[in-house]
């Protein structure tokens, strides 16, 4: 092989590899353009959705609509009764579900978190976290509404109750593993009691943690219509009676939605501009606690 | 000298174990909520699951007036949608995750995270209204009706983009629940990649390698278990969605075409529909077994997600 013929195949080499390079190099500014791409995508619904929700949500509120009961067909009227019976069951639900999700937090992070209860329970506890609600509804409805025989209130706290339980014990156990060790060790070696020690050290140190957890359930629960379908129904008055059939604010938005009356679909758009800024300021909210205790 | 012992009455050990066996009971309750459930739906479902058996998995009959009940069309609905929502969802969500991981200037990172977090906060009946009434007419017009002109009389295409271009059925339900699992898959392909150790990133951009194919080939193999529990994870939503799903799939029991734009019915808007009517009896039975089969389904895809999660925070742990 001539030198003249060796620097002839060096140059084929060279354009080989330049041309390698350069394909590598369009794939990766192809993916990179995708992956931009995809984050637009992922900002703009969020973007369009709450563009609309404040356009159509702002021009259907009015002061009856905090002040009137839920109308008939084309007469004026509110959601107060919605409101009031959303605010209600959710009030309820948080009371009834978050001791016991702090509990069980407790039980996963201070008592043999590597036992086989905790095991179990932690599993158990991922898939409620991602259950269907509708099947909780369904779980409601036959342990509580069928032995009642009525749709009421209860039933609908109750339903959203267990919602609220996973949430808080995954937050509260994660917030509490953060606890450093040290502080127990401490408080322990004071003479205190365990009770007193988890009440008064982790659980205390945790707190900013476990209200953020507490927030993000009721946000949730705040929004949550399958599991009141067949439990709390719909009402079409005002009630404070927790035995009686109760209205909240997504079943009254369902109904609304689905209808073909004007009215109804501008009190349900009301509705939805009322839940979304609920929903993302309490969000929003448990988000700032976190970041100022960091 | 010494100082005598504190003569305070020791409330200690009674209020101890009282307190250790109020944790562990919250934690039994939230066991026994699982089988609760369990249990209850298979009560509930006991008439319709006597009387059918397995049957009941491939019958299209859903006839309450002739008392005739099979749930094939509402089974195939909640697949169908999910995986729609899934072909679409899941290389969007990839994006996402490579863009907050590896592109993103630092101070973009917080708010981009936090409005991707933000888009899974959204309660699902606004996504379901806002599917309804807002995007549900804008699909029909730019989308379905065009696709039905380019399609029209191509054999199996045809066919997928045949019937009413109206902005109801199983596409655009497949669409709206895959823009409420994109943040879910997102978050936790996100998270897992944040897992990759710096070093392996670094050698392989040290050999020169570029940005996508340090994604492909070196952060995508060692944490593709994280990435495939988080898409069950979003499969697991998508199963289970309702309101979305109950407002733009049509609720229409029916069966006849392979058209992705026909209205259809799924478990979940079936439920959501039916179920507050239904008389006790065999009809709220079959409801009842509609509802298990979902949480069959869910339960195994969602366990599946939970288990390859574990193992790859285990795998981490081993090796570092």
């Amino acid at each position: 092989m001539t030198t003249g013929e060796m620097l002839l195949k060096k140059a084929d080499y060279d354009k080989a590899r330049a041309a390698k390079y350069a394909s590598r190099k369009r794939v990766n500014q192809i993916a990179l353009a995708l992956s931009l791409g995809a984050m637009a995508f992922g900002v703009f619904w969020l973007v369009w959705i709450l563009w609309e929700t404040i356009r159509l949500g702002v021009g259907g509120l009015a002061l009856a609509t905090f002040t009137e009961m839920t109308p008939p067909p084309n007469e004026v009227g509110g959601i107060a009764n919605a409101i009031y019976g959303s605010f209600l069951m959710v009030l309820v639900a948080t009371f009834v579900g978050t001791p016991i999700g702090i509990m069980a937090g407790i039980y996963l992070a201070e008592y043999n978190p590597k036992g086989w209860l905790a095991s179990v329970t932690r599993f158990v506890n991922d898939i409620l976290l991602s259950a269907p609600s509708i099947v909780i509804g369904l779980f409601v409805y036959s342990v509580v509404v069928s032995q009642m025989r009525a749709f009421s209130g209860i039933a609908g706290s109750i339903a959203l109750a267990l919602i609220v339980i996973p949430v808080v014990i995954r937050t509260t156990e994660n917030m509490l593993q953060l606890v450093p060790p040290a502080l127990r060790e401490a408080a322990y070696a004071l003479g205190t009691p365990k009770w007193k020690v988890i009440l008064s050290i982790t659980l205390r140190a945790a707190r900013a943690g476990v209200v953020t957890g507490v927030l993000l359930a009721v946000a949730r629960i705040a929004g949550e219509t399958a599991p009141l379908l067949f439990t709390a129904l719909n009402n079409q008055f005002w009630t404070s009676s927790m035995t009686e059939p109760m209205a909240s604010l997504p079943v009254t938005i369902f109904k609304f939605a689905m209808s073909p009356y004007e009215n109804w679909q501008q009190l349900a758009w009301a509705g939805v501009f009322l839940i979304t800024v609920a929903v993302l300021g309490l969000n929003i909210l448990a988000r700032v606690l976190t970041r100022s205790k960091q | 000298m010494t100082n005598p012992p504190p003569k305070q009455p020791r409330t200690g050990p009674m209020a101890d174990r009282l307190f250790g066996w109020a944790a562990k009971g919250a934690a039994l309750v939230t066991l026994a909520l699982l089988l609760g459930i369990l249990a209850s739906l298979i009560q509930g479902a006991w008439p319709a699951i006597s009387k059918y058996g397995l049957s009941f998995l491939t019958s299209t009959t859903w006839d309450p007036v002739r008392e005739e009940y099979g749930g094939l069309v509402m089974i195939y609905g909640t697949l169908a949608t999910s995986i729609i929502a899934l072909v679409i969802a899941v290389p969007v969500s990839f994006g996402i995750a490579l863009f907050l991981t590896e592109l993103s200037p630092a101070w973009l990172k917080r708010p981009l995270g936090t409005a991707i977090e933000l888009l899974a906060a959204v309660p699902s009946i606004v996504y379901g209204m806002w599917g309804l009434l807002v995007f549900g007419p804008i699909l029909a017009t730019y989308v379905q009706q065009p696709l039905q002109r380019l399609f029209d009389g191509v054999p199996f295409l045809g066919a997928l983009v045949s019937g009413p271009p109206v902005g109801i059925g199983i596409l655009s339900a497949g669409i709206i629940l895959a823009i409420m699992i994109i943040p879910f898959i997102a978050s936790v392909m996100r998270d897992v990649f944040e897992v990759t150790p710096p070093l392996l990133k670094e050698s392989a951009y040290g050999l020169g390698a570029t940005t996508w194919e340090v994604m492909s080939r070196v952060v995508l193999p060692y944490t593709k278990a994280g990435v495939v529990g988080g898409i069950m994870l979003g499969l697991g939503r998508a199963l289970g969605e309702t309101m979305a799903v109950t407002f733009v799939i049509g609720n229409m029991n029916q069966l006849d075409s392979l058209s992705l734009f026909q209205a259809a019915n799924s478990i979940t808007s079936a439920l959501a529909n039916e179920f507050a009517e239904a008389g006790e009896g065999l009809h709220q039975a079959a409801l009842m077994y509609l509802g298990l089969v979902l949480f069959f389904i869910t339960f195994v895809v969602l366990s599946f997600s939970k288990l390859l999660l574990a193992q790859l925070r285990k795998s981490e742990g081993a090796k570092s």
